[in-house]
């Protein structure tokens, strides 16, 4: 075989064909790499005619050299637009052959969870604190005086008896284990009292924890659950207020169209008092075998009240200057009713399956 | 709680035609009486009187004897023949066949049928059964049964075979087969109401149709009104025939003398073997008060009826005079119910003078009378008392002796001062209609009590408080129509308020009448405007993101009872003289066994692992936040605060003196922390994943955590070689890793188990204020230099990485030990650590001098300092 001449277009032209037919007909990204080193490489006609321009006449180097570029350009066009397509073909490849089962498990480590009485109260005072009020804590082993005669309890009075109260030892050590939240509204009234008294700023918090009273569990009752209370102090403060407080509390809670209504009723703290019905969120009253409501339209809550003036008094606050409301439900309670939990030992056994059915946040 | 047979509420008050007992349980919550249940009315027939005719004993094998007793009962009687399946082998009379297991009855007592089809409540329909052999068709019935009281050990007898009257006076007719509902009353309704402590009057019939009427508009007729009193009353007994009563009380207890009234009325040469009206026993029972005999029934009667506690004396074993005091120390009294008390001083007594003046004490003051002076079947004469007792003195001893009673109920909530002498004379008028005899017509009648004072307030008051514009006239009539006498000068009123409400002590008490009788139905909804709040505390942004990192790195948060044993501690190696030094225990345990507070949350959090993997669970990882107890800080207490007006200094003081009660975290795992899947084989929760939860506890805070190996003697619950104290600067604030062997063995719980506990108040604390300040983020070339050093094997992870950051000064952007190795090549005694170093200047590229001068320094520094040699 002899050289092809860098002059000799018919030559070029046929070992271009040549190079273009070897890329189409390579099949995979290797054949077409061998084709190009066939027809590309050191020894491939091409190559060597290229180098034969060098010695050809001054006056046909410009006419070799362009023949020499477009053979060039047309086998490297040719190339690039096969391996295009075979490398697009093999990364189809690649993309079905790493395919997976993605219905595979995908856990790795444990779920974990809050427990729902925590996410509750959380968007409880949530609610609150986006209404400007603040949340108060105080301690859960409280003094007897502050837990009762703070709350206008009288030491005989048979509704300090209401409340089964446990005791610390001995008994005289006049401790116990609060059995509500209410001196947290005491201690919290206390800690603003001066900012009401002399810069006129009203008080409004809600008093969120644990509670203890000494029954025995059973599938509506345990011997340590939370509450969330709430107080209010400013001038001018009606029942209308605390009603307003409420609506807007069940709004948050349960939808745009929640509503609550009052019963009379007594606590010691308040005057007047009253019970605190939610108007069923399930059947609006509708369901006569409602089980959420049991039928009645309405859903026991809590209680609630002008706060009594001798409460504020005790805490330093003149009742004939600033009226205040308190109200307080159970959040055992509300979790009840509102996720249809239908016992109570769920909430206090500690097992995982009960708190993982709950988001993070409820 | 009171119960209200609505036929006698209906004597006082006429109930809105057609109305339910739920239609009045309805109209009583409205002003505040809460329903707490409905009796009668959910019972129907075939509910029949029926008369034994055989009863047959049979001995079964569980123990029990059973009756198997064939009954007449007239119309629903089977024909006369063989009885139903299997009891079809003997020929009866016409009757039916009823199994029963109850014994106080005899053949041919007159008993309380249920027949099959009839329904008695609960709902509870009764069908033919076989049982114990045989066909019963139906039940004989009990008081439980048919919702007339808690009596269940008995079916009812309505008359004996011998004639005696049973449930029914002799004077009623009786037949088998006739209709019991009607004759029971059964188609009437009870209601059970709820009464709040500042309503004592509406535990009787006439404070209820008050209720009512204010609820309906109902007109009420007051059934004190009704009674008149024909004699005349003395104080001083003197000369006449009236029986002396002294109230001579010592020591009155809080400034109140013990009686402020007492009224006493004899009633002479009555039947004692006269029987109680049929409708008065039913009304008893359905009031929940077993009848009697009929001096009892009627006290019990007119104080259900009015409110008024009262007490029949034998008059024949009185001697007189009768004198109200407190006991002596020490006294003794057998009490109605047979039980011997020993008295305390602050108890009041009532004492008659048998042995001496006022030497013998007859009764506990509104709590309960004595043996002694008791009525019986064969007492004729009789003293009443119609009483007015303090109810603190009364309340303290209830409570004391265990006894709350009727009365003392009544009592301790305030019962109408008017009363005495109109109950005594309604008891009497009762008990002479129904039991002849004559009642004296000059009665004693003690009276030291005060009117109610009045109340000053004005118009306005009500409507500001509640919210809504009242007229004025509106609230005068609602004043006056809860029985105060009210006085209008323009915008002032003097209001007084009735005698039976003694917590209307305050104008505000006044506020909540006119709210309730105008109803809260229709009160408007404000939202108050707070002002701009500050959001949550530090500590509280703190505790709730500490649960959340916690939950979502897997745990899973509980919630555990603040109770356990000692024993528990044991189990947990605590030292036992802390355990009694520490410790809190509480006066009235639910449990017995498990009086003290945790003094560790993990001390309770054991017991929710143990749950689950009692439920089969075996990949556990729980957390809880929670307080934890301790006794050995506790301070005094003060009872009282001077003045009655809390200031934040007496707070500041309790709170000193509170026992510490740090809110803490802890949590527990137990198998793998990452599952065996289809990836491989799984992890198993392990003491660097308890130390690894409590560093990303405190990261929710940003602060340098330091990890040291354990000091075992703070830690006693844990694996001496496998716990660390983690620190926050200088202080110690918990211990993670795994626990002790001895203490998962006597615990059950499984091997490895890890846990951690740490004070989540001390991170908040040391959080609080502390503004982190940036690092300009340096854009300069990261160097790279890792090494590996031979070292002892106490050496830790922790003082190798202290000791190279340390020598790289600032040029150390960070250093991580990332392989341990043990082997012989290295030698025993000794191991290898891997550590990774990170260099980079704030400022500019380090050189590779710079790096190299840094890496002498280092290798240096770990040879001097812990012997380390590079391998
Ligand atoms: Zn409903």
């Amino acid at each position: 075989m002899t050289d092809l001449s860098p002059l000799d277009a018919e030559g070029i032209d046929a070992a271009v064909a040549a190079a273009t037919d070897a890329y189409q007909a390579a099949q995979t990204l290797d054949e077409l790499k061998e084709a190009r080193l066939a027809h590309t490489g050191d020894k491939a006609p091409l190559t060597l005619a290229n180098r034969g321009i060098g010695a050809v006449a001054k006056e046909d180097k410009p006419t070799a050299g362009k023949l020499m570029g477009q053979a060039r350009a047309a086998i490297t066009r040719a190339h690039d637009a096969r391996l295009a397509i075979l490398e697009a073909e093999r990364d189809a490849r690649v993309l079905i052959d790493e395919a997976v089962d993605v219905t595979l498990p995908t856990s790795r480590e444990q779920r974990g969870s809050r427990h729902p009485l925590e996410a509750l109260q959380e968007t409880m005072c949530d609610t609150f604190v986006s209404m400007g009020w603040e949340v108060a804590d105080g301690p859960e082993l409280e003094a007897e005086w502050f837990n009762f005669d703070a709350l206008n309890f009288d030491p005989d009075h048979p509704a300090r008896e209401m409340q089964d109260t446990f005791f610390i030892d001995p008994p005289e050590s006049g401790l116990v284990l609060r059995t509500h939240t209410s001196p947290v509204q005491v201690r919290a009234a206390l800690a603003r009292r001066d900012a009401l008294t002399n810069e006129g700023r009203g008080i409004y918090v809600v008093c969120p924890g644990k509670t203890f009273r000494t029954d025995e569990l059973d599938a509506t009752h345990t011997p340590v659950f939370h509450q969330i209370e709430g107080l209010a102090v400013d001038k001018g403060l009606t029942m209308a207020h605390l009603k307003g407080t409420l609506d807007a509390f069940a709004r948050s809670l349960f939808g745009p169209d929640a509503r609550t209504r009052l019963r009379p009723s007594f606590f010691p703290f308040t005057e007047p008092s009253a019970e605190m019905d939610l108007r069923c969120f399930v059947c609006d009253g509708g369901d006569p075998d409602c089980r959420t409501c049991s039928g009645t339209g309405w859903i026991e809550w809590g209680g609630c009240g002008m706060t009594h003036p001798n409460v504020l008094r005790a805490a330093g606050i003149d009742p004939d200057e600033y009226t205040a409301f308190a109200f307080g439900m159970g959040i055992e309670r509300t979790l009840m009713f509102r996720h249809g939990v239908k016992d109570m030992r769920d909430m206090v056994e500690g097992d995982v399956r009960f708190s993982q059915q709950f988001g993070m946040v409820i | 709680m009171p119960k209200i047979p609505l036929d006698w509420l209906e004597e006082s008050v006429p109930l809105v035609p057609g109305s339910t007992g739920a239609d009045v349980a309805a109209a009583l919550v409205k002003v505040g009486l809460e329903e707490e249940g409905i009796d009668g009315g959910e019972i129907s027939g075939p509910l029949v009187v029926g008369r034994v005719m055989s009863l047959v004993k049979e001995a079964q094998s569980n123990g029990k004897t059973i009756n198997y007793c064939r009954v007449d009962v007239g119309e629903h009687n089977d024909p006369a023949g063989p009885g139903h399946k299997p009891d079809n082998k003997v020929e009866y009379p016409p009757s039916r066949g009823i199994v029963c297991g109850a014994h106080n009855f005899v053949e041919g007592d007159l008993v309380v049928v249920v027949l099959p089809g009839g329904v008695l409540p609960g709902p509870f329909p009764i069908g033919g059964r076989k049982t114990y052999g045989h066909w019963s068709d139906g039940m004989i019935c009990s008081a439980k049964e048919l919702g007339l009281g808690e009596d269940h050990d008995g079916i009812i007898v309505l008359r004996h075979a011998d004639g005696t009257p049973g449930l029914l006076p002799a004077d009623v007719a009786l037949e088998p087969g006739m209709d019991a509902i009607g004759l029971l009353d059964l188609d009437k309704e009870t209601i059970e109401i709820n009464v709040t402590p500042d309503r004592g009057y509406s535990f009787s019939i006439r404070g209820v149709a008050r209720e009512y009427s204010h609820s309906t508009g109902q007109p009420f007729t007051d059934p004190a009104g009704r009674v008149e009193i024909a004699g005349t009353a003395v104080a001083d007994a003197g000369e006449s025939s009236a029986f002396p009563i002294l109230i001579e009380d010592a020591a009155p207890i809080r400034g109140k003398v013990g009686c402020d009234r007492f009224a006493a009325l004899r009633v002479t040469g009555f039947d004692p073997a006269a029987e109680s009206p049929g409708w008065m026993k039913r009304r008893l029972t359905a009031a929940g008060m077993r009848p009697i005999s009929l001096a009892v029934d009627v006290t019990n009667y007119v104080m259900l009826e009015l409110g008024q506690p009262l007490h029949a004396y034998d008059l024949d074993h009185l001697v007189a005079p009768i004198v109200v005091r407190r006991a002596n120390p020490g006294e003794k009294l057998v009490t109605l119910d047979d039980a011997g008390r020993v008295l305390d001083a602050e108890d009041l007594v009532i004492a008659d003078s048998e042995g001496g003046h006022a030497a013998r004490a007859i009764g506990v003051a509104g709590v309960m009378g004595g043996a002694s002076t008791e009525v019986s079947e064969t007492t004729a004469n009789i003293l009443l008392e119609g009483a007015h007792f303090d109810p603190i003195t009364v309340a303290r001893s209830a409570r004391r002796h265990k006894l709350p009673s009727e009365a003392s109920r009544r009592f301790e909530r305030g019962v109408d001062t008017v009363l005495g002498p109109i109950a005594v004379h309604r008891a009497a008028q009762l008990l002479v209609e129904f039991g002849g005899g004559e009642i004296e017509s000059v009665y004693t009648d003690v009276n030291a009590t005060t009117a109610p004072a009045p109340l000053t307030t004005t118009v306005d008051f009500p409507g500001r408080i509640i919210g809504i514009d009242i007229p004025a006239d509106e609230v005068v009539a609602s004043l006056e129509l809860v029985g105060c006498v009210v006085e209008r000068d323009g915008d002032d009123l003097t209001v007084t308020p009735p005698t039976w409400r003694p917590d209307m002590d305050a104008p505000i008490t006044l506020v909540e009448e006119v709210g309730r009788l105008r109803g809260y139905d229709n009160l408007p909804s404000v939202v108050p405007v707070a002002p701009p709040g500050r959001g949550y505390t530090h500590a509280q942004k703190v505790r709730r993101q500490v649960a959340r990192t916690l939950a979502e790195s897997g745990l899973t948060e509980v919630i555990t009872y603040p109770w356990m044993s000692e024993q528990r501690l044991l189990d947990m190696r605590a030292k036992p003289e802390g355990i009694l030094r520490d410790t809190i225990k509480l006066a009235n345990p639910l449990s017995a066994e498990q009086p003290y507070l945790r003094t560790s949350v993990l001390a309770t959090l054991l017991d929710a692992l143990k749950v689950n993997l009692s439920r089969g669970a075996k990949d556990v990882g729980l957390f809880e936040v929670g307080r934890a107890y301790r006794a050995s800080t506790i301070g005094d207490i003060p009872d009282y605060f001077e003045g009655g007006t809390i200031t934040p200094e007496d707070v500041a003081r309790l709170d000193e003196a509170l026992p510490q009660q740090a809110r803490r975290v802890a949590g527990i795992m137990t198998g793998d922390r990452v599952p065996t899947s289809w990836r491989g084989k799984g992890e198993p929760y392990d003491w660097s994943d308890a130390i690894q939860y409590v560093k990303r506890a405190v990261d929710v805070v940003d602060l340098p955590v330091t990890v040291r190996a354990g000091d075992a003697g703070a830690a006693e619950a844990f694996h001496p070689g496998r716990v660390a104290q983690i620190w926050v600067g200088d202080e110690p604030i918990g211990v993670a890793g795994e626990l002790h062997p001895k203490v998962l063995e006597t615990l059950g719980l499984p091997a490895r188990t890890v846990a951690f506990e740490v004070d989540l108040d001390a991170i908040v604390a040391a959080s609080q204020g502390v503004f982190e300040s940036a690092v300009p983020v340096s854009q300069q070339v990261l160097a790279k230099e890792d090494f590996a050093f031979v070292v002892d094997a106490p050496v830790t992870a922790a003082d190798l990485t202290m000791v190279v950051t340390d020598a790289g000064g600032d040029l150390v952007e960070d250093a991580h030990v990332f392989d341990v190795y043990e082997g012989e090549q290295i030698g025993e005694g000794k191991k290898s650590l891997a550590i990774a170093v990170t260099l980079r200047a704030a400022d500019h590229t380090l050189s590779g001098d710079e790096v190299l001068a840094v890496r002498e320094a280092i290798v240096a520094a770990a040879g001097e300092r812990l012997g380390a040699e590079l391998r």
